[in-house]
């Protein structure tokens, strides 16, 4: 099935666009492929690079080099909920190495690894701006914070329900 | 209590929708600007108030806005730097989260001073969350004649976007931040030409940070010479201090800068004091690029005076006996932590995030990466010590942009100040593998490695 954004993405990418001078449509390219990583399943394919080139009007080259730039944009794919966790000194501090461990231990893989049934992926991740609330890891849009093992559980219950 | 004047109305009752905001004096910055200040007044008043840019380097914000190029016919931009991304800064987060209309306010008279019609907020990816936070501000204010065209009848067009990055430290260097935001790498351009001259899309750009652009707002409210008499000589007005770390209240604290660093810690205005009966072993004072300051050098000066929460006395003593204000991440570790476990995950941090242009970063980072998880590890020899050194002072000044400094100098003051802490790593392989840092004293700071 050939990639296409739905209507409503499609809009989005038309306001995107609006908001830079006429012909420097480019600088969208940042938000576009957020929108195309959350449209897609979580991840971005060379097919998807492809497409988003063909929506911006530029090179597919420019889309690569964005996109194994920004260590946002996952290249392959991701477990329903990606645990990504920081483990930067103030975190480190507080505790993200044993929560790290533990977070292994409970799910049974390592950082950059997904779960055999697809619901968890692992990522450790530098510094995301938290350092009052470590240790901490980010889930989708929002951050959890105070982590500790009981919340883990929790948060690993949640989510398998 | 201190004064403040970005955060007093911080925890007010949703603060963050539009009619409390104003209803508590929000927009009259804008108010008074538009109807009764030219844009070169609005720039006098911000000189005037001695304001020094909060993203980390400090400098007059007031000066770099008047290096503006104004040529006719061509448009100039004002971007906000929401990149923060510095470990153990976390406080335009705070701002934006807790109190967006400020930022909101702040840019739309800064970019009157600017004669910018299109404002852009680049804010950090991870930030997701604050994005749609920000965007019903701004369409609030668009709501309220605040944005848009020709507001309060001035003639003045503006509107403000709102641009997420990716996940990448180097887009809060404002070159590489225009790139990003022209939708390419985030690598850092080489300077001159200066974003004042050259900066998005080849236009005239001024690139400010979160928290100074919010400090035009009491700026232009109380006029400048009130700003700065507040803070002690060139540390004018207030500002922002993310507190993390082994501290009993970590969080954002706003300090007019009149304060000793021993109060901030230890006052339950502030940190708190370090929990669990621990003793305060060392501090990085202003974000993971500056140096490590052991105990006694962070209370005292080297000259023996107490030592102040302003950019020129956390400075003193250069960097042999010194550190910065930075961008007021404050990173406290207690006598439990381990300075070169520490130093490891900073290294590791700036290895993932060099861009990779210039070879000293690129190639420097990993070596350093590796040799310091060596001697953590047990693995080091007394050698290494010394190669780390030498790795660092070739990073410093060889690249681009600032990450390569912001590498070398957190390794280079752990070795001038813990020198010690790395040899008993590298003499006790078996007790550094697991992680029994047993340290009973500290090295001597006055001692000065190289």
């Amino acid at each position: 099935m050939p990639v296409q954004f739905s209507d409503t993405a499609l809009a989005e990418v038309k306001r995107l666009v609006a908001r830079y001078p006429e012909g420097k449509q480019k600088s969208a390219l940042l938000p576009v492929l957020h929108l195309a990583q959350d449209e897609f399943g979580g991840w971005l394919s060379t097919e998807i690079l492809d497409y988003v080139a063909s929506v911006l009007k530029i090179t597919p080259i420019e889309v690569y080099e964005v996109a194994t730039f920004y260590s946002m944009y996952n290249l392959k794919p991701v477990g329903k909920h990606v645990f990504e966790v920081c483990q930067t000194g103030p975190c480190m501090l507080n505790g993200s190495d044993e929560i790290i461990d533990y977070i292994k231990e409970k799910l049974g893989i390592r950082p950059g690894e997904t779960t055999t049934d697809g619901l968890f992926t692992l990522k450790t991740v530098e510094c995301l701006g938290a350092c009052g609330y470590a240790p901490m890891m980010q889930m989708g849009k929002h951050y959890r914070e105070h982590l500790t093992r009981e919340q883990v559980d929790q948060i690993i219950a949640e989510s398998r329900k | 209590m201190g004064r403040k004047l970005l955060l007093d109305k911080a925890h007010v009752e949703n603060i963050r929708l539009y009619e409390v905001y104003r209803r508590e004096g929000g927009y009259r910055s804008v108010e008074k600007a538009l109807k009764s200040m030219s844009p070169d007044q609005v720039t006098d008043e911000v000189k005037k108030s001695g304001l020094r840019g909060r993203g980390g380097a400090g400098f007059p914000s007031g000066m770099k806005w008047s290096f503006l190029a104004k040529p006719e016919g061509v448009p100039r931009y004002l971007v906000v730097n929401a990149d923060e991304s510095e470990p153990g800064t976390f406080k335009d987060r705070y701002l934006m989260e807790f109190i967006p209309h400020l930022l909101i306010e702040g840019m739309i008279t800064s970019s009157y001073a600017l004669g910018s019609n299109n404002s852009y907020i680049y804010i950090r990816g991870e930030y997701a969350w604050i994005v749609d936070i920000l965007q019903q501000a701004i369409a609030e204010a668009r709501n309220n004649g605040w944005l848009g065209k020709n507001i309060l009848g001035s003639g003045f067009d503006c509107d403000i976007h709102v641009q997420r990055g990716a996940g990448a430290y180097i887009c809060g260097e404002e070159t590489a931040l225009l790139e990003s935001l022209e939708g390419k790498r985030g690598n850092p351009r080489i300077k001159p030409p200066f974003p004042a001259v050259k900066g998005l899309w080849g236009c005239p750009t001024v690139v400010n940070n979160v928290e100074t652009i919010a400090a035009v707002v009491p700026i232009i409210n109380e006029g400048g010479e009130e700003y700065a008499k507040i803070g002690i000589g060139k540390s004018t007005g207030t500002k922002l201090i993310s507190a993390c770390g082994n501290i009993n209240k970590p969080g954002v604290y706003e300090i007019d800068m009149t304060i000793s660093v021993e109060e901030f810690i230890y006052s339950d205005e502030y940190c708190g004091g370090i929990p669990n009966g621990r003793k305060l072993k060392a501090c990085i004072p202003g974000g993971s690029s500056v140096p490590i300051l052991p105990a006694n050098l962070l209370l005292k000066t080297a000259k023996g005076e107490t030592r102040m929460m302003t950019y020129e006395s956390l400075a003193d003593g250069g960097f042999a006996t010194g550190s910065m204000m930075g961008s007021g991440g404050f990173i406290v570790m207690d006598d439990r932590q381990c300075v070169v476990r520490h130093t490891y995950t900073l290294a590791r941090f700036y290895r993932h995030e060099s861009c990779g242009q210039c070879s000293p970063c690129r190639e420097g980072t990993g070596w350093m990466e590796k040799i310091l998880w060596n001697i953590e590890t047990g693995k080091g020899k007394m050698s290494d010590i010394d190669l780390l050194w030498d790795i660092q002072r070739k990073i410093e000044g060889n690249t681009i942009c600032p990450l390569g400094d912001a590498a070398a100098w957190p390794v280079a003051a752990a070795i001038r100040h813990f020198r010690d802490e790395f040899e008993w790593h590298v003499n006790n392989p078996e007790e550094a593998q697991k992680r029994n840092y047993g340290l009973a004293h500290y090295a001597d700071p006055l001692v000065v490695t190289a």
